[in-house]
């Protein structure tokens, strides 16, 4: 009798802490859901009140003004611009690493260098933000003057390349990741037929690796879509078409955060106008992931 | 049979042309890698040079134990680094059970049905999510939802709404929450891999000798698999320290010369007349709270100052009137430790934020000896994980 009541017992707590793990499991979901629920919902207002066509085609964002005008393109260049400097920056630099560091570098300075250029990832956002304003600004400015280009105090070239620095380690480290699972035995038989080490490495291993290594890259670029503080302290908050690096703007991330620390209330079509960009920003994320997604299975070789 | 003309077969022996070539490019690219490895790291060394050459001279002890202000030669991050450690505390509070807690379920318990593989997508998606995304849901949800209980759930009884209303809005609570839905994808992910990690013999031999599920996980899967979990919640921790777009969002202020453990504001003032943005009448509510400086000066949202005098009304930018009904050693009398977690906050990288947006030279400073600190403990607990990981690889062998 006795066995058959602990034994009851205990069929009834693993039950209960099943269900709890179940229960913390499920926040995920639970979080993603009101993500999605608290952007649409606030932006259906917004929409209620700006006509969908608006705010896809104008080429002007000012929702501030007494005549507001609700076209979000120009959040859109500033993000695209960020981005695009981040990426030139980051893929070249991000695979020059992955390569050396998986074919090149021995062990023990692999061992060293991978923890240590994923600092690079740590930093603070916010103080980027102060490094791209402060530092590689004058920099650029001293830099570009002789050629006859006047960079002002706020650009998005100066935040993106620092965005870019930033999204090195989420390119490297994952696309070295990629290139060592490639087997051995591919590299072996590249080096028999007589190719050198480069030619083995950019032939053989990097078209082998290359699902991971795009995946490596697309998460690196959704990190500079979403990036907010950098972009807000070193390129500007003013939104504008941007049509080189060189001009300040804001980004989707800029704008709303902008509109956040100042005091507006919540509710009004100014406010949501944040929610509505929120929503662009969420549905260009979710593509990235999509796409992703995509050539991660149409590309992916297995071994 | 035909004669083989001998000087026209290849000597296998000799070099194939162009290898020179090829053997230079191959050393070339080495330099090249070694270059973007050290652009990386150059930038850190940059980084830190920066902000120790703007900033270092302004690390004091003062620094560490002045409230803000808006004179930048005694302003220091009291009220940031306490403000940052209690919101911490609170996001570790939820990260870290939820984290580990899903990440064995997901690991050790999960069937293969479609509830599984969206909590699966659910999980690998967040962690795509731009944070500013999860600050915009805890405007809609904590700040504006759960924080005006009387609008939102007037149903409920009065000591729910009470609380609700004590607890959330723009509060240290809010916060933590925020930033713990924002790293739970990164606990999550990391409890799974050392999870699974451990092998199956150990969870075998557990179950052999009657243990149930949940008695393997808890005495031989789970201990096995800590240092692994710890690392990820370090790493979790420290993303959360630094992260500053969320916590705007939630309106994490950024003048704030109180400890959230004490409350002048709400002591200090009162709202006598409150208006909306268009001048009418509302009824006064806890948005319309002004703060006051450690130095006894009302700071007014458009960053003008007034010295504080009881009874004195101030009339804020946008037409509402407050009366002081305290001066401000009143205030700080008023300590309500036992509700910080409902306070209003400032942490580190806000207070940074807002020193790097100001046009005076020495809030630079300043901004720059917040970021060495902030700098510091992220790359401290960043550098104990990657150590903690070191560690792990090196002792353990299967």
């Amino acid at each position: 009798m006795e066995r058959d009541f602990t034994k009851r017992k205990l069929r009834w707590r693993e039950g209960i802490i099943e269900g709890l793990l179940f229960a913390a499991a499920a926040v995920a979901i639970l979080i993603v859901l009101a993500i999605i629920y608290v952007v649409v919902s606030e932006s259906t207002k917004f929409f209620a009140q700006v006509s969908a066509i608006e705010f896809l085609t104008s080429t002007t964002w000012t929702p501030l003004f007494d005549n507001p005008q609700y076209g979000i393109a120009p959040l859109l260049t500033g993000t695209f611009m960020s981005t695009l400097v981040a990426l030139s920056v980051a893929v070249p630099l991000g695979l020059l690493v992955a390569i050396y560091l998986s074919e090149f570098a021995g062990n023990r300075t692999r061992e060293t260098l991978k923890p240590t250029l994923e600092l690079l990832a740590a930093v603070p956002t916010v103080v980027y933000g102060y490094f791209a304003l402060l530092f590689l600004t004058p920099l650029l400015q001293g830099l570009l003057r002789p050629i006859g280009i006047e960079l002002p105090s706020l650009n998005l070239l100066s935040a993106g390349i620092v965005m870019g620095l930033m999204i090195i380690p989420y390119i490297a480290s994952l696309s070295e990741d990629a290139m060592r699972a490639v087997p051995r035995s591919m590299r072996e038989g590249s080096y028999a037929m007589g190719a050198t080490r480069l030619e083995t490495a950019f032939r053989v291993v990097v078209p082998a690796a290359v699902s991971g290594v795009v995946g490596a890259v697309i998460l690196g670029m959704s990190r500079a879509i979403g990036e907010t503080m950098i972009v807000m302290v070193a390129g500007g908050t003013q939104p504008q078409m941007v049509s080189t690096p060189t001009q300040g703007g804001a980004t989707v991330t800029a704008f709303i955060a902008q509109v956040a620390l100042g005091d507006l209330p919540f509710g009004t079509l100014e406010y949501n106008s944040i929610f509505a960009a929120g929503l662009a920003l969420l549905a260009l994320t979710l593509l990235f992931n999509l796409i992703a997604f995509w050539l991660q299975r149409r590309y992916r070789e297995a071994y | 049979m035909t004669a083989v003309d001998v000087h026209a077969v290849r000597d296998i022996t000799a070099h194939p042309k162009g290898l020179a070539a090829r053997r230079f490019k191959d050393s070339a690219f080495i330099i090249w890698g070694i270059v973007a490895t050290v652009i990386g790291l150059g930038t850190l060394v940059a980084l830190v040079t920066e902000l120790v050459n703007d900033g270092g001279h302004r690390l004091t002890s003062a620094f560490f134990l002045s409230f803000p202000s808006s004179d930048p030669a005694i302003a220091g991050i009291l009220s940031a680094w306490v403000g940052s450690i209690l919101v911490i505390i609170t996001t570790a509070l939820f990260a870290i059970p939820i984290g580990i807690l899903a990440g064995i379920y997901l690991e050790e318990y999960a069937p293969k049905n479609p509830i599984t593989s969206a909590i699966e997508i659910a999980v690998n998606n967040l962690a795509g999510v731009p944070s500013i995304l999860f600050g915009l849901m805890a405007v809609g949800i904590f700040v504006q939802f759960l924080g005006n209980p009387v609008r939102y759930f007037s149903f409920l009884p009065e000591g729910f709404r009470v609380a609700a209303a004590d607890l959330f809005g723009q509060s240290v609570l809010t916060a933590g929450i925020t930033l713990s839905l924002l790293i739970l994808p990164v606990v999550i992910v990391a409890t799974r891999e050392a999870v699974r990690g451990v092998p199956q013999e150990i969870r075998h031999a557990a179950l052999a000798v009657g243990a149930t599920k949940w008695q393997a996980t808890q005495h031989h899967t789970l201990p096995y698999a800590l240092p692994g979990v710890v690392t990820g919640v370090i790493i979790g921790i420290s993303r959360a320290l630094g992260e500053t777009a969320p916590l705007i969002m939630i309106g994490g202020l950024t003048f704030v010369a109180f400890l959230p453990i004490t409350s002048p504001g709400d002591a200090a003032f009162e709202v006598i007349g409150a208006v909306d943005e268009y001048g009418a009448p509302v009824t006064p509510d806890a948005t319309e709270r002004i703060r006051v400086d450690n130095d006894g000066v009302v700071v007014l949202p458009d960053f003008t100052e007034m010295p504080v005098q009881a009874g004195q009304t101030y009339e804020l930018p946008h037409g509402s009137t407050v009366q002081s009904v305290a001066t401000w050693g009143d205030a700080v009398a008023s300590w309500s430790p036992s509700n910080w977690l409902g306070q209003e906050f400032t942490v580190m990288p806000i207070q940074m934020f807002n020193w790097t947006s100001r046009p005076q030279a020495e809030f630079l400073e300043i901004a720059a000896a917040a970021g060495l600190v902030l700098l510091f403990i992220t790359l401290l607990l960043n550098g104990s994980a990657i150590y903690l990981r070191y560690r792990l690889r090196k002792s353990i062998k299967w």
